[in-house]
């Protein structure tokens, strides 16, 4: 693979796991949520997709017009239902409940569906490229994804940022009584957000299942690198999350360029050193006392 | 100067006969000092009693009960939700295969690669208190994994697939068995001395008020980073232990079983179910646990799905586990509280 | 006599152990300014923000006939309740505008909107696009009254609001009040500043450790009476 495809497999990388990351930054933001099942819901899609897709050689691209609706749905129900009751009881309680359902998540797809890996097949653009130059191949597949995750993210920053109900999410996250009070629908608001972060990790996880294979026990590092892409690129920023999302990516791919084992490590070791060096992140929105 | 006297001599009158009394254990844990010592000793005699495979399976609860009463403390007395404890035990038994491979006998190796975790876990404690909650949790698992890849790299150390644990070839099986119950049984007796001593000292009164509300210790003075400090260290020695103990029951280090994030998912059922940020709910939890996970072992995934599914109940609904359930009284068996006794009821 | 806007009945909130509220039952009627003095710690925010909807409580709230006890804070807005909180707690996200316009999500029909509350404080409208932290307390009161006001409410529920204001700041705003008072909303505020709510109100109540001590007008009471239920005297204690 050529330099040029590993820094658009590095940008695709960083676009995915800011897709991934937008829905756990709104599940945060909004309601408070640390939701270490994240990744595993994002496996889920993928599985749902290979579920119900007719059969193997079916183009996983169809399953872009159901799983996420499906996943808006069933985020807004969980949030009404499970979601909001931990979040009565603290911080501390949904990390742990979410922790225990990711672990309820892995193990039952691993029933449902054997510890083996699958993929979602796309047909022939997994292998279509074009060639702008003789010796620099750019994959549609992979420009594609790093094109839809941008276009993705700004359509929820303008909805966010020019609704009526964006601008209540927005009011939810600043103060949850003082939005009550104000007249928001809290529970239908957080609920809507949650559905919105729900269907953008059905979004990350059909994207992922397309380009690479995954796995019941795969959510774990898509969720790792979800995280690091928002703590490297700052908390409360979505903007800074794509930059941290491409950081990491391009460390995976420019690391595993030079040895082919060491990717992830690489990509794990620059966030560690952000960390140590700059702890607020490279854009934040706010700085920690 | 007359005045004086009859001041002091009418505040001399009117003070208490007796202040009052502070005291440290509670009926039920001096109640409970006979029989605990009465289970210690046949905990002790055990390896006389009963079979090879048993003694065996009780190493692996006292492993687990090990790392649940130091997770316990970690993130039911400082508030730090560690998902990455898995990182020392993984160290603890790679030290350990390291000192075999080596010339140290294991059981000697075993106190110096926990004390080698404590080590680690001190430089690695300023990187991951940068971050809060949530966030904290994720850094502590990408420690652990960058730990687990980085000894990946080292195929002297068995590289992905692991390798056995040299120096213990000469025992007797059913000895060797028996030692290493014993060693398991001192570390978690000395786990829990251990967490009992630190949770009574000023330390643990420091961990109390950082856990009721941190801002407020911060206020009142609390050194409230070294409180936490030391617990992490603390739970990075006892994870450390129990990778070690990993190491020497099962003679053979496997990265994906010692660095598997697995370890951090039973040590928060286990702390869940029996109840968080108390001494006695680790026990309990370990206890749960373990049967559980016996009578469903030949189910596969599914006793992990219905720890889950339990813990997650536990967490929404009784969040002080079972032994909050029985907590309803005050109970105590381990007296680390506080209790006044004599004080007048009423406003000062 | 018709019947009270407002017409709450032996309200009683418990926080853990601890009796906010104890039995308390006052009546605001439309058209008037009605105070709860207190102490620190007396009851009177947790008053306010019962009747709010951010407190479950015992006893029962009628609002303009109907009984809203039971109603979520939320739908409170939309039956003419409308809260200024202590604090001011704007959105810190949103810029000035956006946090009037926040108020209209559940409001009532009604002559308030965004453009009158510009009319009302005539310097929100240069600043509409600045971030509310950038505000001086006082202006931040401002934008949280006009907050209210946008959802056309019977009744404002005022939370404290001089506190931690300049004196000068504080008269500012009450000077606003008759202007809301002749335009149909009725007012129900908080306050620790005695004297500054005594001035203002048409009736009042006072409230120590989460019951009612002294109840009435201002006329009817000396300085010493109010005195004596804010803090608690008897008789005896005060000689």
């Amino acid at each position: 693979m050529n330099w040029i495809n590993a820094i658009i497999q590095g940008l695709m990388l960083g676009g995915l796991f800011a897709l991934f990351a937008c829905g756990l930054s709104l599940l945060f933001g909004v309601l408070g949520i640390i939701n270490l099942a994240h990744g595993d819901l994002a496996v889920l899609g993928a599985y749902v997709a290979v579920a119900l897709l007719p059969s193997v050689h079916s183009n996983a691209l169809w399953a872009l017009l159901f799983v996420p609706p499906m996943f808006a749905i069933f985020g807004y129900g969980a949030q009404r239902t499970l979601l909001q009751r931990s979040m009565q009881s603290g911080p501390l309680t949904t990390l742990l409940v979410t922790f225990g359902l990711s672990v309820v998540l892995q193990n039952a797809l691993q029933e449902g569906f054997s510890a083996d890996s699958h993929s979602l097949s796309v047909g022939s653009l997994v292998t279509k490229a074009f060639h702008p130059a003789s010796s620099i191949s750019i994959s549609y597949l992979r420009l594609g994804i790093l094109v839809a995750a941008v276009i993705i993210l700004v359509t929820v920053q303008l909805f966010l940022a020019g609704t009526s109900t964006g601008r209540q999410i927005r009011a939810l996250s600043d103060d949850v009584e003082a939005a009550s009070i104000v007249g928001i629908n809290t529970r239908h608001v957080a609920g809507v957000a949650a559905a919105i972060a729900f269907a953008t990790v059905a979004v990350a996880g059909l994207a992922d299942g397309m380009y690479a294979q995954f796995a019941p026990t795969s959510g774990s590092q898509l969720l790792l690198f979800g995280f690091e892409a928002v703590i490297i690129g700052g908390l409360g920023s979505l903007w800074g999350t794509l930059l941290g999302g491409c950081v990491l990516g391009l460390a995976q791919t420019i690391g595993a360029q030079a040895d082919p084992t060491i990717g992830v490590l690489v990509a794990h070791l620059v966030f560690l050193a952000i960390l140590a060096v700059r702890p607020s992140g490279l854009m934040p929105a706010t700085v920690e006392a | 100067m007359a005045e004086q006297v009859e001041l002091d001599k009418r505040a001399a009158a009117t003070a208490p006969a007796r202040g009052p009394r502070i005291l440290r254990s509670t009926r039920a844990s001096r109640w409970a000092i006979g029989p605990g010592v009465v289970a210690l000793a046949v905990l002790g005699y055990l390896p006389y009693l009963v079979d090879p495979n048993s003694t065996t399976t009780l190493v692996n609860f006292f492993i687990l009960l090990v790392l649940g009463m130091t997770w316990n403390l970690l993130a039911g007395y400082a508030g730090l939700v560690s998902v990455g404890q898995q990182a020392y035990i993984g160290i603890g038994a790679y030290a350990t295969l390291w000192f075999a491979q080596h010339g140290v006998e294991p059981f000697v190796a075993l106190p110096i690669a926990a004390v080698f975790c404590a080590v680690v876990a001190f430089p690695l404690s300023w990187l991951v208190f940068r971050l809060r909650g949530g966030y904290f949790a994720i850094g502590t698992w990408v420690v652990a994994e960058v730990l687990a890849l980085l000894t990946i790299r080292d195929s002297s150390l068995g590289g992905g697939t692991g390798t056995n644990v040299p120096g213990l070839d000469g025992f007797d099986p059913v000895v060797l068995g028996a030692i290493t119950y014993w060693a398991a049984l001192a570390v978690a007796v000395l786990t829990l001395a251990g967490c009992y001593i630190v949770l009574r000292s000023r330390v643990g009164l420091a961990l109390t008020a950082v856990r009721d509300d941190e801002t407020a210790a911060r206020a009142v003075g609390v050194l409230v980073p070294r409180a936490k400090r030391i617990v992490y260290l603390v739970a990075a020695l006892g994870a450390g232990a129990a990778g070690a103990l990993l190491a020497i029951s099962q003679l053979n280090v496997q990265p994906n079983n010692v660095y598997g994030v697995q370890w951090s998912a039973y040590m928060i059922f286990v702390v869940l179910i029996g109840g968080i940020g108390t001494l006695e709910g680790p026990i309990i939890g370990t206890i749960v646990f373990f049967v559980l996970q016996q009578t469903l072992s030949d189910q596969g995934a599914w006793y992990l799905i219905i720890l889950g599914s339990v813990a997650v109940v536990m967490a929404v609904w009784a969040r002080r586990g079972l032994w909050g359930l029985l907590d309803r009284w005050g109970l105590r068996l381990f007296p680390v509280g506080y209790r006044v006794l004599g004080a007048r009821s009423g406003r000062l | 006599m018709s019947e009270p806007l407002l017409d709450a009945q032996d309200l009683t909130v418990r926080h853990g152990q601890l009796v906010a509220l104890h039995e308390v039952s006052l009546q605001v009627s439309a058209g008037e300014v009605f105070a709860v003095v207190g102490a620190n710690g007396a009851g009177k925010s947790t008053l306010l923000r019962t009747l709010a909807g951010l407190h479950p409580t015992h006893g029962r709230i009628r609002f303009a006939g109907e009984d809203i006890t039971r109603e979520s804070a939320h739908a409170r807005v939309r039956h003419g309740i409308a809260m200024v909180p202590e604090g001011r707690r704007l959105f810190r996200s949103l810029t000035l505008e956006e946090n009037i316009r926040i108020g209209q999500v559940n409001a009532r029909a009604g002559s308030w909107d965004v453009a009158a509350c510009y009319d009302l404080f005539g310097w929100m409208h240069a600043r509409r696009h600045e971030r509310v932290s950038h505000l001086s307390g006082g202006e931040q009161q401002q934008v949280a009254i006009a907050r209210a006001l946008v959802a056309n409410p019977r009744l404002l529920l005022l939370d404290e609001v001089s506190l931690g204001l300049a004196p000068v700041i504080v008269q500012q705003i009450y000077r606003v009040l008759p202007t809301l008072l002749e335009q149909g909303i009725s007012m129900l505020l908080v306050e620790q500043d005695v004297s500054q709510a005594l001035r203002v109100a048409n009736r009042f109540q006072c409230l120590l450790e989460g019951r009612t001590t002294l109840q009435g007008t201002p006329e009817q009471y000396t300085v010493h009476d109010v005195e004596a239920a804010y803090f608690g005297f008897t008789a005896e204690d005060a000689s």
